[in-house]
């Protein structure tokens, strides 16, 4: 767990990428409250207000009594969310620090695609 | 929610020294909770007042809706693990377990005996020829088994290896989970369990300096670090918690920055890193006494 965010927060972006990922498959049930709380060795509380976030999110949905479900369409959603974050998380820090080290927009970009010729 | 402690006004003087000064907080039923702080903070003090084995000079104490102080009602639903136990002089551990029932209703024998296994607790020694982290283990098997509604480890684990202080925490979680209970941890090994906790109280010379919700605390504290101009002008309006200088650089930590506000100092060229709780707890309370006595 990253300390400068709250662990709730990172628990829910792990079951979204578990989700994008295909391994929680969409209708499948995923691990309980207090499984998420053993494995990552967290509050049980804290793991419950992260598996919360993605049902109010309509990410997840409960079945009473058997448990929490990934939705139908939810990773068609996720990557969606996802594309519209990776400007901000991204796109602007990466500009940022190749202002800082004198890398121009042409290099930038040049770099880019070498990357992705990769 | 429903609150199964409520304090208010809460002072406790020794002679010449305030251990508890003028507190007042609640504990939510059901939380685990983290009571953090200094040697000599208070932190002892306040957990016998709250169970009860010490008068309080002024203020009221509610526990279970009740005072705890000669209140069977109360002390039958609480356990109280302190650091320096002492048992009657020809106890071995076995003798320990068979008596705890009778002053824990709650108390599983099954779960008690797993428990003594996974810490390899010798039975039938005695409990003075044994070392203290088998002493601290003794403990930690009885606050975990005897499931009290409400329990208060002070300290629990004096002497306990790596290995052992994870399966306490293990223990403790996976129990927690399936008897939900109230649990409060004093404890200096903050970053063990600074996850284990849903909230957390910060204790510094009697007096209560933090009392938040654990998730809400984590994160909320930064570190500003870019050169010194920049880093002052950023910090110039806020709440500094601690500042260090090299040459020409500068390391602010800042009590709680908005999301707005990250994006500034980003833009401004500062780096943000995250500051632990166990940090914040340092920063927060490593003030020397005569500066905290002007600043409160």
């Amino acid at each position: 767990m990253d300390e400068s965010r709250p662990i709730f927060v990172q628990i829910a972006e792990q079951i979204e990428n578990d989700i994008i990922a295909g391994i929680l498959p969409e209708e499948g049930q995923v691990p309980s409250t207090n499984e998420f709380a053993a494995f990552h060795r967290i509050n049980p509380a804290t793991a419950g207000k992260g598996v919360n976030l993605l049902v109010d999110d309509g990410v997840l949905y409960k079945k009473r009594g058997i448990g929490m479900f990934v939705a139908a369409g939810a990773r068609d959603r996720l990557v969606a969310k996802r594309r519209d974050q990776f400007q901000s998380e991204y796109v602007r820090p990466l500009v940022t620090e190749a202002g800082k080290l004198g890398i121009s927009e042409t290099q930038l970009v040049e770099m880019i695609r070498q990357e992705g010729a990769e | 929610m429903s609150a199964v402690i409520e304090v208010s006004g809460l002072s406790k003087r020794f002679k010449n020294v305030t251990a508890v000064d003028d507190v007042d907080f609640s504990v939510e039923e059901n939380t685990i909770c983290g009571l953090l702080g200094r040697n000599g903070a208070g932190k002892t003090t306040l957990m016998q007042l709250l169970t009860g084995q010490d008068f309080a000079t002024r203020g009221s104490i509610r526990v279970f809706g009740e005072t705890p102080v000669e209140n069977r009602n109360v002390l039958q639903r609480v356990c109280f693990i302190k650091e320096s136990q002492k048992y009657p002089e020809e106890f071995t551990a076995k003798h320990v377990f068979r008596s705890a029932p009778w002053f824990f209703p709650n108390w599983d024998a099954e779960f008690a005996g797993r428990l003594i296994d996974d810490f390899r607790v010798p039975l039938t020694r005695r409990i003075k020829k044994l070392s203290r982290g088998q002493l601290s283990s003794i403990g930690v098997i009885l606050g975990l088994a005897s499931r009290a509604p409400l329990t208060f480890f002070d300290e629990p684990y004096l002497g306990l290896d790596a290995v052992a202080r994870q399966i306490f925490y293990d223990r403790l979680l996976a129990d927690y989970a399936a008897h939900p209970r109230t649990v409060i941890l004093s404890t200096h090994l903050i970053d063990e369990v600074s996850n284990l906790l849903e909230h957390v109280f910060v204790i510094d010379e009697g007096r209560l300096i933090i009392d938040q919700d654990a998730d809400s605390l984590r994160g909320s504290a930064v570190t500003v670090v870019g050169t010194r101009a920049a880093v002052d002008a950023f910090v110039a309006r806020r709440e500094v918690l601690h500042t260090d200088h090299l040459g020409g650089l500068a390391s602010v930590t800042v009590d709680r920055l908005s999301q707005s506000e990250r994006v500034e100092a980003t833009e401004a060229g500062l780096e943000l890193s995250p500051v632990s709780l166990q940090q914040l707890v340092v920063q927060k309370t490593n003030i020397p006494h005569q500066e905290f006595e002007q600043s409160a």
